[in-house]
């Protein structure tokens, strides 16, 4: 036991240094045109060894620590409370999801514009992890490919404005269906596969399409891109300086007030809102009806479903369409916010975030989903100061709250379905 | 009720059914037996088509289902319990019920829901719980429920004994002959060859794809070749 202990607490300690030495004792430097290696200072490397010293006291009595540290008091005063009765936790959660929303609508006028942006990029990631939650949470189908439906999106906006003059409001329905069209399109090949070969497919699917986007240079500008995206517009007003479209008038004239930059990212963020506030509702109300029932018979198991005669291609089919949609929705206001887009928007690592948003999120779960959307994008923000840490401490987050939480931040708490009966 | 012609059916290149023929009348208890890998389950997908037969006919109350889809097969008025139970552990007891109802309406849905808690008081106690919490045996009397919530002619049962209590499986038994008076077709396939024959009007042996014996079933329990074969001496 004790030289079991040891060992171990040995090995952690090595691995310690190794990983840290590399990362926080080495530094590149421009010397003119060369780049050097220079070592770490003194400190750096008295600390990195003092950190590998406490991994190995912590590995080597890690038994008595734990031990003890089951024993004190439980930190939430909340754990002994018992569960609020179904009925009375549905209205609770109905006031304050409105009140959040109502609150959510005031917001931007109060704070700075650069919290406005951040808020309006959180709210695209939430319609996005809303959308996979449907795929992966409800379905259980793994799909590592659903940037490609969000690149469809921003894409269908950005092309249908370039080669059609195309606005914001006449292109976000043909961007949403022309993803859904999409993911129909990857669900007819993917029908018979599961687990692991649909994440390889799907996968597949998503590369496809950046590196298409990415050498189709003739239509989509390959890596320079789409620029001059417009912003949506209200009844015609555009929130610019000066007037672009034909026919357009600007929000400031009419409204007799100065023009001012901030008008147009409030705006842009209230579309995203009232956007993903639709896409949440829609899905909610899609887990209600029986397709939602179907897609979770699925992901339960997939024998039984189709024994029961519902059919695979269907319900696997509706699933990735409807995802894909919603995927559509998030592109165009993409599209709209940033006013450019490139293949480099799209690459692997956005549908990896999604995919660790909605398994954060508790997968199946709604406000879980949204909960961590918006520690997700906001918790890089936060971790500037760490600068060139930024990544680690998010990645580190990440580890441990699936080692401590592995069910997600809110775990789908299904909502039982009964008959109602006249007795 | 329902006839399989000469079915051949194929994994691949693999032939796993050399051409079975089997009838199944209705009102009828019939119990397919057979040893591990005799191709029992093969037979039971066959129907359901998945995978569909190579060569012979599949009819279902008279209607040509070989070459039919499995979702459309299992809709018109067949019903299968899957081997190893298959409920939807996740699901509610109530839940389960209402999948295996999907097609029909909220009226026909409570009206089967009564009558399977008739037929499992057991159910309805446990109307909330989650169906992967309960017992082997309240699972298969579930996936039993399930399967009639579609209001079928004919059900299809693969292995309901399987890893169950002796005494569980007498109720479960108890049930399948229940289910024949109220005039279901039914369609055993078992392990338990002294259990599945006593109860059937008639029984089949399947021997590594072919069907060997065909007979009522209790001629086959008196049957020499049976019992050393199947019911230890």
């Amino acid at each position: 036991m004790a030289t079991h202990n040891l060992k171990h607490a040995l090995f952690c300690a090595i691995v310690t240094v190794v990983i840290a030495y590399p990362i926080l004792g080495l530094d590149l430097v421009a010397q003119g045109t060369q780049i050097g290696l220079e070592g770490a200072t003194p400190t750096t490397i008295i600390s990195i060894f003092l950190a590998a010293g406490i991994v190995f006291l912590f590995q080597l009595f890690r038994d008595n620590i734990m031990g003890n540290l089951g024993k004190l008091p439980k930190l939430n005063p909340l754990s002994g409370r018992e569960p609020m009765p179904a009925e009375k936790r549905a209205k609770v959660e109905a006031w304050v999801l409105t009140a959040i929303i109502v609150l959510a609508l005031f917001w931007p006028f109060v704070v700075s514009r650069g919290s406005v942006d951040l808020a309006t990029l959180v709210l695209i990631y939430i319609m996005l992890a809303l959308g996979l939650n449907v795929v992966v949470g409800l379905a259980g189908l793994l799909d590592l490919g659903y940037v490609a439906f969000y690149a469809v999106g921003a894409y269908t906006f950005a092309l249908l404005y370039q080669y059609f003059g195309f606005t914001f409001w006449m292109a976000l329905p043909v961007g949403a269906l022309l993803a859904a069209t999409f993911g129909m399109v990857l669900g007819f090949p993917v029908l018979r596969l599961r687990g692991d070969y649909l994440a390889i497919v799907t996968l597949g699917f998503g590369e496809i399409i950046r590196i298409l986007l990415n050498n189709w240079t003739a239509v989509t500008g390959g890596p320079n891109g789409i620029g001059g995206i417009p912003d949506p517009t209200l009844f015609g007003m555009e929130f610019g300086r000066r007037v672009k479209g034909e026919g357009n008038t600007s929000f400031h004239e009419t409204f007799g007030i100065a023009y001012s930059g901030e008008h147009k990212v409030i705006f842009l963020y209230l579309i995203a809102l009232v956007l993903a506030v639709i896409t949440a509702l829609v899905i909610r109300r899609l887990m209600r009806m029986p397709v939602g029932r179907a897609w979770e018979a699925l992901r339960e198991d997939e024998i039984a479903a189709r024994s029961l005669g519902l059919s695979r291609t269907a319900v696997k089919l509706s699933a990735f369409t409807i995802g894909a949609f919603f995927a559509g929705f998030a592109g165009t206001v993409f599209a709209s916010k940033q006013g450019f887009i490139s293949p480099e928007s799209f690459v692997f690592l956005e549908s990896a975030i999604i995919l660790a948003i909605v398994v954060l999120g508790g997968m199946g779960s709604q406000i879980g989903v949204i909960l961590a959307a918006i520690a997700v994008t906001i918790l890089p923000e936060l971790a500037r100061e760490f600068s060139d840490f930024r990544m680690l401490v998010f990645g580190a987050a990440m580890v441990l709250m699936m080692v401590w939480r592995p069910q997600g931040l809110m775990p789908m708490r299904r909502i039982p379905i009964s008959l109602k009966r006249q007795e | 009720m329902l006839v399989l012609e000469n079915v051949h059916t194929h994994y691949g290149k693999i032939e796993a059914l050399h051409g079975v023929s089997v009838e199944v009348n209705k009102g009828e208890i019939v119990s397919l037996i057979g040893a591990n890998g005799a191709g029992k389950t093969t037979l039971l997908m066959t129907v359901c088509g998945n995978p569909q037969a190579s060569s012979g006919r599949v009819i279902l109350e008279g209607k040509d289902i070989t070459h039919d889809a499995t979702s459309n097969i299992m809709r018109s008025g067949i019903a299968i319990v899957p081997e190893g139970r298959r409920v939807f552990s996740g699901l509610t007891v109530e839940e389960n019920l209402h999948m295996g109802g999907f097609f029909n309406t909220k009226a026909e849905i409570r009206k089967s829901q009564d009558h399977v808690y008739d037929l499992f008081p057991r159910l309805k106690e446990r109307e909330n719980q989650r169906a992967g919490t309960m017992s082997g045996g309240e699972q298969q009397m579930l996936a039993i429920g399930r399967a009639l919530m579609s209001k079928p002619n004919m059900i299809i049962l693969d292995e309901p004994s399987l890893g169950l209590a002796p005494i569980i499986i007498q109720q479960i038994f108890e049930i399948i002959g229940h289910l024949r008076d109220e005039g279901i077709t039914v369609f055993l396939v078992e392990q338990n060859a002294h259990q599945a024959l006593n109860l059937a009007d008639r029984g089949y042996v399947l021997e590594t794809g072919k069907i060997r014996l065909h007979d009522t079933g209790k001629n086959l329990l008196n049957n020499p070749e049976v019992r050393e074969a199947y019911l230890g001496g």
